[in-house]
């Protein structure tokens, strides 16, 4: 029994779980300490005291920031499924558009529609991101990524980081190095004020409307790859290549639809996410792409609820952690730490479970 | 109606993907910006050079696509070459008419000027798609040269090119050669080559090409011919001008160059490490600055009298940070062990920012300094000490300067450099690549993976960790600021430029890399997007590299080489190392 035991473990596994062991008790320990401030003073520790008000607009703003994830992390796990490669240069194709739709929504700002005519002009600034990022991911598969398909594995990956950056600073020396400050919309402004018996309850509107909007377009993703023709032979392809072609179904096309596809909602998410933060960069994608990776990871890749709830969870997650967790160890400015958070779960999710929540084991060399 | 066919197929095609070319280069302000620097004073600039490149490019690969007929060869390369002449006068004429500077900020009158030669619109936009024209015609007559006049007059007109935008570098090493220096005089004035100062180097290389051509292989074969301990002896001397030659380096190129000179050391150091990880292994690591602050921070915390935790010198300090280089990567390989490759690369580039958050963090200032980084870092001193019994003191010798720590970062490159021979032809080198072709062979054929692997990470590491110490002790001072993910992608790029696995190729990479851009200093704005065109042009061309180790090159090649025999000349060509 002993035996058998030690032949099934190997030491790196040991090591591993060492690792997730103690950052798991420090989570632990971090998130009762924050719950029950009383420890801490009884520890000395110096940690800051929440309440309910904060701890809700902590959880919506990690909502509405998990919906954003989950919109970019479509298209990783889309590419991912039909092409087995990680399009590294998403999240240019997530900067490309809302960076160009900010000069419309800029424009619409002067003449003022932008608060005359507000849904209608919304429209249009989302139509310009979703065009312009699909149409970037659309030429990036097929100058960057098309004629690779046969080669080895390394070779698609490298041309996606040079493909990255090329855009990245493109982008900058076509439309400057500087932040742009998105123009605010009026309707979106402002914040609901709910008494409840627990205390009060802020809630953002633009928040509420990033969620909902965000739900929207992964409902009706969902839907399209679930029910239409196109959507099907989406699936076939990344099921099997060789049987879908036989079955008729243009491999090549129905790559190029979902980069389109991957495009559409990364232009969109893009516009969620500067309406959210108010500014556009040309770095600006280079985190939440990182970001949205790790929610396809952890969601399990190549699958499309998996992402949706790979960024929910990971947008929870990272805006609760600082506050709750890292707060309670003592931290000094967990703020700071933010990020690192998000890296740590990656991590950690490809060591226990690298199939992820809903997916498939695929992490592991294999395919 | 074939033949109309045949131009949009072979001339236009090629034309409109130049013109879009064309116009990114213009747009991203690239133009504007390499138009301070003439190539031939007061006749062309870098900028002007730029665009005609493009055109001239565009009516090469246009020519030779067609490759027949000759008339058709001629109207594809003037088509392609045109037509980004016609898109750029569309810039011009829609720029003038609407202002797309709102939008597009180096859409600036400077440009319209470079574009039209200063000639107002109508005249201007004439002038431009004669250029343009010419340009692509002239690339189809040269296409349709024979092999030697063509190779005489390419190589000389781009030995033109390099001189001109080369002329910093030549000039002050020329300067510095005393009663020689008059020579500049006749070649350059203050902005670019004088007229016959081109003349006299486009003779120069035509010259030396040709003789190389009709020459060199009758040389050769002489050489061939010696008594092998005469070829020997040859190649002594040879070796030893070199190590010469690296020698005096610093004295002779003077403090700007030096200082260029060791940031192009500190990145074969560290290239020579990834290539370890990259290119033996086959793992692709995208957080390889994490063991480059690894060291740096060792050196740094241990050294530095900020903290006042250890007052170590550096060479006390510097297997420590070797070691933890060593343990950090141990310690980063573990988990990403039974990754497969683009996973990896994400994982490791999270390590990568979670260590630059770390460092940056308030949480850990008392310890490293948080965002202000640690400063006034002793430097590195050789000798100075006492012999016990002796009673006699060495002299000492401080790494004061680049011209100082120039000698420092030699010996280490010289070291890491035959470390890294010395593994690749090692049982465990061997290993390496197997791993990187096929791990489930390789594991089949009795390789164990685990140690493999972490072998490959640990060595990378501690060849990076090295470069981070010397780094740190250089600048005299560390700040998170200096361990971007940029650090990662320029180690990268030096590796993969180069050729994966190649060594000579990290050396070639690392120049090519970061030489020529600190050379060129306006082209520091435009680096990385140079960097990720250059990726993603040589993954779709040369996916080998630039000096590429010849095994690499073949399995890259196979298809092509499938059943036919490998050409001489191509053997020939292959390093001999």
């Amino acid at each position: 029994m002993l035996q058998r035991l030690r032949e099934r473990i190997d030491p790196t596994d040991v090591v591993m779980w060492v690792i997730g062991a103690l950052i798991l008790l420090a989570v632990s320990v971090g998130s009762i300490i924050t719950l029950f401030p009383s420890l801490a003073t009884a520890l000395g520790l110096t940690v800051s005291v929440y309440g309910f008000t904060d701890w809700a607009s902590i959880l919506m703003s990690g909502l509405a920031q998990g919906s954003v994830y989950a919109l970019i992390a479509l298209g990783y796990t889309m590419v991912y499924g039909v092409l087995r490669m990680i399009n590294f240069a998403h999240s240019e194709v997530f900067m490309s558009g809302p960076y160009t739709a900010y000069f419309v929504a800029a424009a619409l700002y002067t003449t003022g529609w932008l608060d005359s005519q507000p849904i209608i002009s919304l429209a249009i600034v989302f139509a310009v991101a979703m065009i312009v990022s699909s149409t970037i991911a659309v030429l990036l598969e097929r100058i960057a990524y098309r004629p690779l398909r046969t080669a080895p594995r390394l070779i698609p990956l490298i041309t996606a980081i040079g493909a990255s950056f090329f855009l990245q600073y493109t982008f900058r020396g076509l439309y400057g190095s500087g932040f742009q400050a998105y123009p605010v919309v009026k309707i979106l402004t402002g914040q609901w004020i709910f008494a409840t018996p627990l205390g009060e309850l802020r809630i953002q509107v633009i928040q509420v409307v990033v969620i909902v909007a965000a739900a929207a377009l992964m409902g009706g993703l969902y839907l399209f790859t679930q029910r239409t023709r196109v959507g099907k032979a989406i699936r076939a392809v990344s099921e099997d290549k060789e049987a879908a072609a036989l079955m008729g179904i243009n491999m090549d096309r129905m790559i190029v639809v979902t980069f389109v596809i991957g495009g559409l909602s990364a232009g969109a998410a893009g516009v969620l996410y500067a309406l959210m933060f108010k500014q556009v960069h040309f770095f600006m994608g280079f985190v939440p792409g990182i970001k949205a990776f790790t929610a396809a990871v952890l969601g399990g890749i190549g699958n499309l609820p998996g992402a949706m709830l790979g960024g929910i969870f990971l947008g929870l997650i990272e805006s609760l952690g600082p506050s709750l967790f890292l707060n309670g160890l003592g931290i000094v400015a967990p703020y700071q730490l933010k990020d690192a958070i998000a890296f740590i779960m990656l991590v950690l999710v490809l060591i226990f479970r690298p199939t992820g929540i809903l997916g498939e084991r695929l992490a592991v060399k294999k395919a | 109606m074939t033949y109309l066919r045949l131009i949009w197929k072979q001339g236009l095609q090629i034309g409109l993907i130049g013109g879009v070319v064309a116009l990114l280069i213009a747009l991203t302000g690239m133009a504007v910006t390499f138009n301070q620097r003439d190539i031939i004073s007061g006749v062309v600039s870098v900028g002007l050079m730029l665009m005609l490149l493009v055109m001239v490019f565009a009516g090469y690969l246009a020519a030779r696509r067609t490759a027949q007929p000759r008339w058709l060869v001629l109207v594809n390369a003037m088509v392609a070459g045109l037509v980004p002449g016609v898109l750029l006068v569309v810039l011009v004429v829609v720029g003038n008419l609407v202002n797309l500077r709102l939008i597009l900020i180096n859409a600036s009158p400077m440009l319209y000027d470079l574009l039209t030669f200063k000639q107002g619109v109508l005249a201007g936009s004439l002038s431009l798609l004669v250029a343009g024209g010419v340009s692509g015609l002239l690339a189809g007559l040269v296409y349709l040269l024979p092999d030697l006049p063509r190779r005489v007059l390419v190589t000389a007109l781009a030995g033109v090119i390099l001189t001109g935008v080369l002329q910093d570098l030549i000039r002050t090493v020329i300067a510095a050669w005393g009663p020689l220096a008059i020579i500049n005089q006749w070649f350059f004035t203050g902005t670019g080559l004088t007229i016959p100062g081109a003349i006299t180097v486009f003779v120069l290389v035509a010259a030396g090409v040709y003789l190389q051509a009709k020459r060199g292989a009758a040389v050769q074969a002489q050489y061939r011919s010696l008594r092998p301990t005469t070829q020997r002896g040859l190649k002594l001397t040879g070796l030893l001008l070199l190590a010469l030659i690296l020698i005096v380096l610093p004295q002779v190129l003077g403090l700007f160059l030096s200082e260029v000179l060791t940031i192009v050391g500190l990145y074969i150091l560290a290239g020579l490490g990834l290539n370890i990880v990259v290119g033996f292994a086959g793992l692709l690591d995208l957080g390889y600055v994490a063991f480059f602050a690894v060291g740096a921070y060792t050196v740094a915390v241990l050294t530095s009298p900020e903290l006042g935790m250890f007052h170590l010198s550096f060479w006390e300090a510097l297997p420590f940070a070797v070691t933890l280089g060593v343990l950090s990567g141990v310690i980063l390989g573990i988990p990403v062990l039974k990754m497969r490759g683009d996973y990896l690369a994400i994982v490791t580039l999270g390590f990568g920012e979670i260590i630059r958050l770390l460092v940056l963090s308030d949480w850990l200032r008392p310890f490293l300094g948080g965002s202000m980084g640690l400063g006034r870092l002793p430097r590195a001193i050789i000798g100075g000490m006492t012999i016990p019994g002796l009673n006699i003191t060495l002299p000492a010798y401080e790494f004061t300067g680049p011209q100082q720590f120039y000698y420092l970062i030699l010996v280490g490159c010289l070291i890491v450099g035959f470390i890294a021979w010395r593994l690749r032809d090692s049982r465990l080198g061997r290993a390496w690549m197997a791993v990187r072709e096929d791990e489930d062979v390789a594991q089949a054929m009795g390789i164990n993976l685990v140690a493999t692997k972490l072998l490959a990470f640990a060595s990378g590491a501690a060849f990076s960790s090295l470069a981070g110490a010397i780094f740190a002790d250089k600048l005299g001072s560390v700040y998170p600021h200096s361990f971007q993910l940029m650090y990662s992608i320029y180690v990268l790029c030096v590796v993969i430029v180069g050729g994966m696995g190649s060594i000579p190729g990290v050396i070639v990479g690392a120049f090519a890399v970061l030489g020529l851009p600190e050379l060129l200093r306006e082209f520091a704005e435009y680096r990385l997007l140079f960097y990720g065109a250059a990726l993603v042009v040589l993954m779709l061309l040369r996916p080998e590299g630039l000096w590429p180790e010849a095994l690499r090159r073949r399995e890259l090649h196979e298809t092509e080489e499938a059943g036919e025999p490998v050409p001489e000349a191509d053997l020939t060509c292959a390093p001999a190392e």
